[in-house]
């Protein structure tokens, strides 16, 4: 049993004071834990935390920067950027989505049977980003939708940037395309640069200069809520966001000679085949056209699949860039690159006739050779040969010269590997050895003697295209000069207007051949063009300059090769492939052409006249009198104004150039 | 001239007592209603931006802070004995009120914590929060200190039965902040340290044994606690960015209306729970200084009266109602800062909502009342 107490009020206060006094301390503790935490949090961590807070608030939205263009030698557009509309929705604004979708449909903007996809992808966005249902509409589209436009809330025309080549198929080949960009592109560039970037190079010069085009994205930052809601008004938070404006693209400047390119387009018209023009001074590709051609604006926005498989499935197969990727034999155009190095190496006299008959017989085997169709060429050395296109002659000149010096002779010439064009997908063609055909053909019985002979006249395994064919006439055209083909002369930067040209790149100088071998093969070449026997003869009649060429002519059967040929008997796919190789005026060519047609027969009958027509063009002026050569022609690319097409000779020379210029 | 000083000197007494004569008529005790208007004007400034310029919701603070400064008024005027005689009444119909709540209380955000009143939503909780205090002062009041064996079983149960019916809601925050209110009376009532420090292990040990009881998201606030940063986008969030906008104001803060993390909704409860956050983000840590000084002084003023209470049952609760202010102080302010787990403890006079604002200004009218009537004890 405890004992009573007694209330001691006096004792309860000083214990209450005590515990008091207790609080107080415990209070002290607690506020120093509370200013040491908020000390820690908004001094020493501040700006970690003033991060994080802008992070939050802050999204970045690229501006993709718009793509350089491609232009011709005069400024003329050739790919250029342009607005189209996309229809956008944005979820949250839309009450009625079905009901706006079909009414989207009854004004055919989509397709009412891809209603439920629709539905299904703008379910799965954010509900505040706007979606795009319907891409570049036409403006008949956009006007049908602007006068209905409050009939849909929450629906709106999005302007987006676009590539337009506004010439169509006109140098498609060299102007390349772009497209969506692929998640394989994207992996190949710093993902970072290309946020925004819809469109990427995907041929021609469109996909080498891909990083000059492209330019530099810039980016805008918008305040977002926690719902990541755009909000439109931000006041007083709008001093964390930046811009930074994107930097355009550079704009290419093409060497081609759009009023060459689009004539040789012209004369290729339903026909399969490819001409290719240099400049032979400095490389510049004057014009490059395959035949059939397609239209690139198909690719910008992803082709359909109706329209891709027609392009596909076509026997003609327009996608296919036969001035780079067409391997074929050449036939006698290859003569003059023979001839050259025969006499170079001493393995005949070309001054020596010899007489020449309808065929010849290989030493030690009695397989015959035989002249195209028979002919008998008579008394002739190696001028003649060359007028005339005699085979036997070269029959001979092969056989004496033997594989291996021809195998190494080719590639002077820039046969058998690409020319180095700034273009992608360059095939390399071939220049056959017995070492390539031990390689390839192991179960065959290896190289004969009539191989080489064949070779001596373009054909058997020997392989070019038409680029590498210009490519070697513009050799044939400055004696020896190897300039690498070129599309691009220059880059301009748009803002400051600068110009940065390209230096022509000279790959080769074919100086071991004597300058007499020279005048001796190319005066045979223009003896091809103006001797009554040679074999452009009547194509040139009406030459008002001199030209020098070489015709050709590539058999695909065995029947051809046995001088035994029907054409009207023999299937289209079958017949021989004509090629025409020339460069004019003779004394200081300005221009070097090749021309092939496939499957049309002599060469002199289909391509000639064509080579003719692109000389004449280029050289010729309006009152018909060969053009002066304009050393010095002023180049200038005011976006606005396009300048008076300058004709003749690119004006920008370097030394080398300048010098062979009259 | 030294006539007209006296003059001068006089006619500043005679104000001076004139509005203490004010304050003595309504028995007010000056410096803790300044102390407490500053708070509450604080507060409503930060919660005009925090609400992002809402004057609706300004007014209803407003009419929340006349109706508890009226509550105040009436209560200040009251004599202890009165509070003292009323306190088992109060006891008795806040513990009917809550089993009315766990009947049939309306359900708002998956807790039953409100009763219906017609026109008007009252959270008996809030309620209890005073009567248990009121309760165990009374209990206290004859009896000899400090408290013996039976005398604690007897406030225990006088503190568990209206915990546990809070716990049932279920508002765990709340139910502890009741159980605390009790505790401190009785400890102020000078429970002897090692029975304090023993009960103190015993609630520890029930807590670890709680914790597997525990609801779902009981459980999970704790565990965010010890490590936010595992669920960023869920339970962490809050934390997380309460601490974003306390951080990313720095020593001077973004200015008022232009935290981004309040405007921009990325601080949650921005303007009740964790309207602390908003003041450290566009005030800054100077800001939060002097929200912490005003409640410092606030608590400071409330502990010197209760000292100055003559009688047990007035220091007792006097004392218990300042440190239960302190508790709520230090509780929301280290919630938000990452000190404590999150509860939903408000920050008492500033954050909005509820009946919160009636019962602490309730709190110090009873302060008040045992204050200036002390003189009428004998």
């Amino acid at each position: 049993m405890s004992p009573v107490r007694i209330k001691d009020n006096w004792r309860e206060h000083r214990i209450f004071a005590r515990r008091i006094g207790f609080f107080i301390a415990l209070m002290v503790i607690a506020a120093i834990a509370v200013f040491s935490r908020l000390y820690y949090l908004q001094v020493i961590r501040q700006h970690y935390y003033e991060t994080l807070s802008v992070a939050n608030g802050v999204r970045t939205v690229p501006i993709p920067a718009a793509r350089g263009l491609i232009v011709d030698r005069n400024g003329q557009v050739l790919a250029m950027n342009r607005p189209t509309f996309d229809l956008e929705l944005t979820p949250d604004e839309v009450p009625d989505l079905r009901g706006s979708l079909l009414r989207l449909a009854r004004l055919h903007l989509v397709h009412a049977h891809s209603i439920p996809r629709l539905i299904r992808a703008i379910k799965s966005h954010l509900r505040f980003d706007p979606v795009p249902i319907r891409l570049q509409l036409t403006q008949a589209e956009v006007a049908r939708f602007a006068v209905r436009r409050y009939e849909f809330p929450g629906i709106n025309i999005s302007p987006q940037q676009s590539r337009w080549y506004p010439l169509r198929n006109l140098g498609v080949f060299a102007i390349g395309y772009v497209g969506p960009i692929s998640a394989s592109e994207l992996r190949h560039v710093n993902p970072a640069a290309y946020a925004g970037t819809a469109l990427f190079g995907k041929t021609g010069v469109e996909a080498v200069y891909q990083n000059v085009l492209h330019g530099t994205n810039g980016y805008r930052q918008v305040l977002v809520n926690a719902l990541g809601r755009e909000v439109r008004r931000p006041g007083v938070l709008a001093r964390h966001l930046h811009e930074k404006p994107p930097i355009p693209g550079d704009d290419l400047i093409l060497s081609l000679n759009l009023k060459i390119q689009r004539l040789a387009e012209k004369l290729l018209k339903g026909r399969d085949g490819a001409i290719v023009a240099l400049n032979p001074w400095n490389g510049n590709v004057i014009a490059l056209a395959s035949s059939p051609t397609f239209d690139p604006n198909l690719f910008v926005r992803g082709i359909s699949e109706k329209q891709y498989l027609a392009l596909v499935n076509n026997p003609d197969m327009p996608l296919f860039d036969r001035a780079l990727r067409s391997q074929l034999p050449i036939g006698s155009t290859i003569k003059p690159a023979i001839a050259l190095g025969a006499i170079t190496d001493g393995v005949i006299n070309p001054k020596k006739r010899i007489y020449a008959g309808p065929d010849w017989h290989l030493p030690g085997s009695d397989h015959l050779f035989h002249n195209a169709a028979h002919e008998v060429c008579g008394w002739v050395g190696m001028s003649m040969s060359i007028i005339m296109s005699c085979d036997v002659y070269f029959y001979r000149v092969a056989y004496k010269m033997g594989v291996d010096r021809i195998g190494a002779w080719l590639p002077n010439f820039g046969f058998g590997r690409p020319t180095g064009i700034d273009l992608p997908g360059e095939e390399s063609g071939l220049v056959p050895t017995p070492a390539w055909m031990a390689k390839h053909y192991p179960h065959d019985y290896g190289w004969y003697p009539g191989d080489t002979v064949i070779l001596g006249i373009g054909q058997g395994a020997f392989m070019a295209t038409p680029i590498q064919l210009a490519h070697y006439t513009a050799i044939l055209a400055t004696r020896g000069l190897s300039f690498r083909p070129r599309l691009v002369t220059g880059v301009r930067n748009p803002l400051t207007g600068k110009i940065h040209w390209k230096r022509p790149v000279l790959d080769g100088n074919l100086t071991m051949i004597k300058p007499s071998a020279w005048k001796l093969v190319i005066k045979a070449m223009h003896g091809v063009a103006t001797n009554p026997r040679g074999t452009a003869y009547w194509d040139m009649i009406n030459a008002t300059y001199p030209i020098a060429a070489k015709t050709g002519t590539a058999q695909l059967t065995r029947e051809e090769a046995n001088g035994d040929y029907d054409k009207a008997a023999t299937p289209e796919k079958l017949r021989d492939d004509s090629w025409f190789i020339a460069f004019a005026p003779v004394p200081k060519p300005r221009i070097a052409v090749a021309v092939l047609v496939e499957h049309a027969g002599w060469g002199a009958a289909a391509a000639g006249p064509d080579t003719m027509k692109i000389l004449n063009a280029y050289l010729l002026g309006p009152n018909g009198k060969l053009l002066p050569a304009t050393p010095r022609a002023r180049y200038s690319l005011p976006r606005d104004i396009k300048p008076r097409a300058t004709a003749g000779v690119d004006p920008r020379l370097t030394a080398l150039e300048r010098a062979a210029e009259p | 001239m030294i006539r007209q000083t006296i003059a001068t000197e006089s006619s500043a007494r005679r104000r001076l007592t004139g509005a203490a004569r004010v304050l003595f008529t309504l028995k007010l005790d000056g410096p803790l209603t300044v102390g407490l208007a500053l708070t509450a004007a604080y507060g409503l400034l930060v919660l005009f931006s925090a609400s992002g310029g809402n004057v609706r919701l300004l007014i209803g603070t407003l009419v929340r802070l006349a109706l508890g400064t009226g509550v105040m008024l009436a209560l200040a005027r009251l004599s202890p004995n009165t509070l003292r005689r009323a306190a088992p009444w109060l006891y008795g119909v806040g513990i009917l009120l809550l089993l009315a709540v766990a009947a049939f209380g309306h359900v708002y955000l998956g807790a039953k914590r409100w009763l219906d009143l017609g026109p008007v939503e009252f959270q008996p909780s809030e309620l209890i929060k005073i009567a248990v205090p009121m309760m165990c002062a009374w209990y206290l009041h004859d009896r000899a200190l400090p408290p013996r064996w039976g005398d604690l079983a007897v406030l225990a149960a006088i503190i568990l039965l209206p915990v546990a019916l809070v716990i049932k809601e279920p508002d765990l925050g709340t139910a502890a902040l009741i159980g605390a209110a009790g505790a401190v009376v009785i400890f102020l009532a000078g429970l002897r340290m090692r029975v304090v420090i023993g009960v103190l292990l015993l609630a520890i040990a029930a807590f670890a044994f709680g914790l597997r009881y525990m609801h779902g998201y009981q459980r999970a606030r704790l565990l965010t606690f010890l490590n936010p940063q595992a669920h960023p986008l869920s339970t962490g969030y809050h934390i997380i960015q309460s601490q974003i906008a306390v951080g990313s104001g720095g020593i001077f803060g973004k200015g008022w209306m232009a935290g981004s993390q309040a405007r921009l909704d990325f601080l949650p409860e921005r303007t009740t729970d964790f309207i602390f956050a908003v003041i450290g983000e566009e005030f800054g840590l100077l800001g939060l200084a002097v929200l912490l000084l005003l409640f410092a002084f606030v608590i400071g003023r409330s502990l010197y009266l209760a000292l100055q209470c003559p009688d047990t049952f007035s220091r007792l609760l006097g004392g218990a109602l300042a440190v239960t202010f302190f508790i709520y102080v230090f509780i929301n302010a280290g919630m938000v800062t990452g000190l404590v787990p999150v509860v939903g403890v408000p920050l008492p006079l500033v954050s909005y909502g509820g009946s919160s604002i009636v019962t602490e200004l309730s709190g110090f009218g009873i302060l008040m009342s045992l204050f200036s009537h002390r003189k009428l004890m004998g």
